[in-house]
């Protein structure tokens, strides 16, 4: 901008450019391609993908807040750009810039447009948390959130440092391998034997707390075949990084097939674990042998040190 | 202060600290116990066998954790019991395992634990008898297991089985007499090169939180690594 008389009239006389209409013309064609990529180039590629409902809707989640967000952050990139190319200092320029002074429009344009994405943002975050039936995540040991109708019952067991899981409409079989149908709701019963745990099961949207003795629930329904990676995601002791494993979601046929295979096969363990329970307290064995119990043993519990020992947790 | 004292008190404090850093390193990164070897000498993937041996006890007389439990391993070459968990194995190859079991039975904290896997035949012979599952619960039968989940092995290790026997256990390490069991079993090691976390699935960790504490996570002491090399 000018500073005197002199140099001042030259720039009075060019008509100043709509900078607004610019900004948006701007704006709105970057915001639209960018929208455009985001829900058809990338938001197949989102995690978790899309194994099972609560996968895909959480992949859609992403992509959603994704498409919302993206605007935002352009808006704020291209006016900043915007500035530093077209209000830049120029050579000679050494006047103030004109006072700015509130502008009504624009203030509340800014008010209701964030508030409007923010509390909507809110609404719908809050649908997607619990639909549907509770999105995958642990509710606790009385969902509220369920898809009614007949589910396939998994227990998952966590213990330092493997998950075992436990069908218990197949005869209660346990395995370390976590294997589903295609096309059936599962409603994982995640619990734990020892310390804090969490079970996640990332293709499948799926995370929830392993406590002992609590029974958190979960649901999902595995929509394809494919492969599923489990990790343990609480800091769980010394091998906390090694307890990982992988399972697999199947046809139903399949399924079934496999399920009577390894309720055959693993019939010798079955028979000797506890009766199928939603938890579990290993320090109290109601069917202790009498040798263990002659040598004091009431039960898994890990016991202490007697006092003279020079060795005090 | 004159300048000379400044200088003399900046210089000892960077010794200080340069000799803290390298006692951290030393005691806690390059401090842990040794490697025993398996694999001198035996090419990998060739389908050599190699025996391994090890020991449990109730105790060790050889660390400051004299009441923690412990394996022991045996050294191919001087046949010494060594304190320690880590041992090399070659990939591909059969690894016929002795474990002599010195500690006395505690019951599982997962019963499903005493199923044997991974295994040749899916057995392991305890004092020359095939098993394929042991009930800690039912019956005063497993000291300890040994565990690599990484190539889903898993072996309960029987205990001696009488209370007299659980009475009158080993009292000084490594055990040389004292009731024990021999357990023998082979598996085989991956053709890829890698190392395989191992460890004991009964709460042994006296003590401690759910007995998995203290020795349960302790390398050197109830849990180690396999090193495979190729």
């Amino acid at each position: 901008m000018a500073t005197t008389g002199d140099t001042a009239a030259p720039a009075a006389g060019r008509r100043e450019p709509s900078h607004g209409w610019r900004l948006f013309a701007i704006w709105l064609v970057i915001a639209l391609a960018a929208d455009l990529v985001i829900w058809f180039v990338w938001k197949p590629h989102l995690p978790p993908g899309t194994l099972s409902t609560s996968a895909a809707d959480q992949q859609f989640d992403l992509a959603v807040l994704s498409v919302i967000a993206a605007p935002v952050m352009i808006f704020v990139l291209v006016y900043f750009s915007y500035a530093v190319i077209v209000w830049r200092h120029r050579e000679g320029d050494d006047e103030d810039g004109p006072a700015q002074f509130g502008h009504t429009g624009i203030q509340a344009t800014w008010i209701i447009g964030t508030a409007v994405i923010v509390l909507s943002l809110f609404v719908f975050g809050t649908y997607e948390l619990i639909s549907p039936a509770g999105a995958g995540a642990g509710e606790g040991p009385a969902p509220i959130w369920t898809p009614g109708g007949k589910t396939l019952q998994v227990q998952v067991i966590a213990q330092q440092w493997r998950f075992t899981y436990r069908y218990p409409q197949f005869g209660g079989f346990e395995t370390t391998q976590l294997v589903l149908p295609e096309g059936q709701w599962v409603q994982f019963n995640v619990t734990s034997i020892d310390v804090i745990h969490s079970f996640w099961a990332y293709q499948l949207g799926v995370k929830a707390d392993a406590n002992p003795g609590v029974n958190n629930v979960a649901f999902t329904k595995p929509t394809h075949a494919g492969s599923i990676t489990v990790r343990c995601a609480e800091l769980c002791g010394l091998w906390h990084g090694a307890m990982f494993d992988y399972g697999r979601v199947m046809s139903p046929a399949n399924f079934l097939a496999w399920a009577a295979g390894t309720r055959v096969q693993l019939a010798s363990v079955t028979k000797i674990l506890p009766p199928y329970a939603t938890t579990y307290d290993p320090t109290e064995i109601a069917t202790l042998g009498k040798v263990n119990v002659k040598l004091g043993l009431t039960g898994a519990g890990g016991g202490y040190y007697p006092p003279q020992d020079p060795s005090q947790p | 202060m004159s300048l000379p004292v400044r200088v003399g008190t900046l210089v000892v404090a960077f010794l200080a600290v340069v000799g803290v850093a390298i006692f951290v390193v030393i005691h806690y990164f390059l401090g842990g116990p040794p490697v025993v070897d398996y694999s001198a000498g035996v090419p990998a993937n060739a389908g050599r066998t190699v025996s391994v041996v090890m020991q449990e006890d109730p105790q060790n007389s050889v660390s400051t954790h004299p009441d923690w439990v412990s394996y022991f391993i045996q050294s191919p070459t001087s046949h010494q019991w060594v304190h320690t968990t880590l041992f090399q194995v070659p990939a591909g190859s059969r690894i016929n395992v002795t474990i002599l079991g010195y500690d006395g039975c505690t019951p599982l904290r997962n019963p499903f634990w005493g199923k044997v896997t991974g295994t040749v035949g899916n057995v392991v012979h305890v004092n020359g008898r095939p098993v394929s599952v042991l009930n800690s619960w039912a019956n005063c039968a497993v000291g300890h297991t040994f565990s690599i989940p990484g190539i889903n092995l898993n072996v309960p290790v029987a205990s001696p089985s009488s209370v007299q026997a659980n009475e009158n256990l080993c009292p000084t390490s490594p055990c040389t007499s004292g009731p024990h069991t021999v357990v023998t079993f082979s598996f085989f090691t991956p053709r890829q090169a890698g190392d395989y976390f191992w460890q004991c699935r009964i709460p042994c960790g006296l003590g401690y939180l759910d007995g998995f504490g203290g020795p349960m996570q302790t390398i050197g002491f109830m849990t180690g690594q396999m090193e495979v090399v190729s």
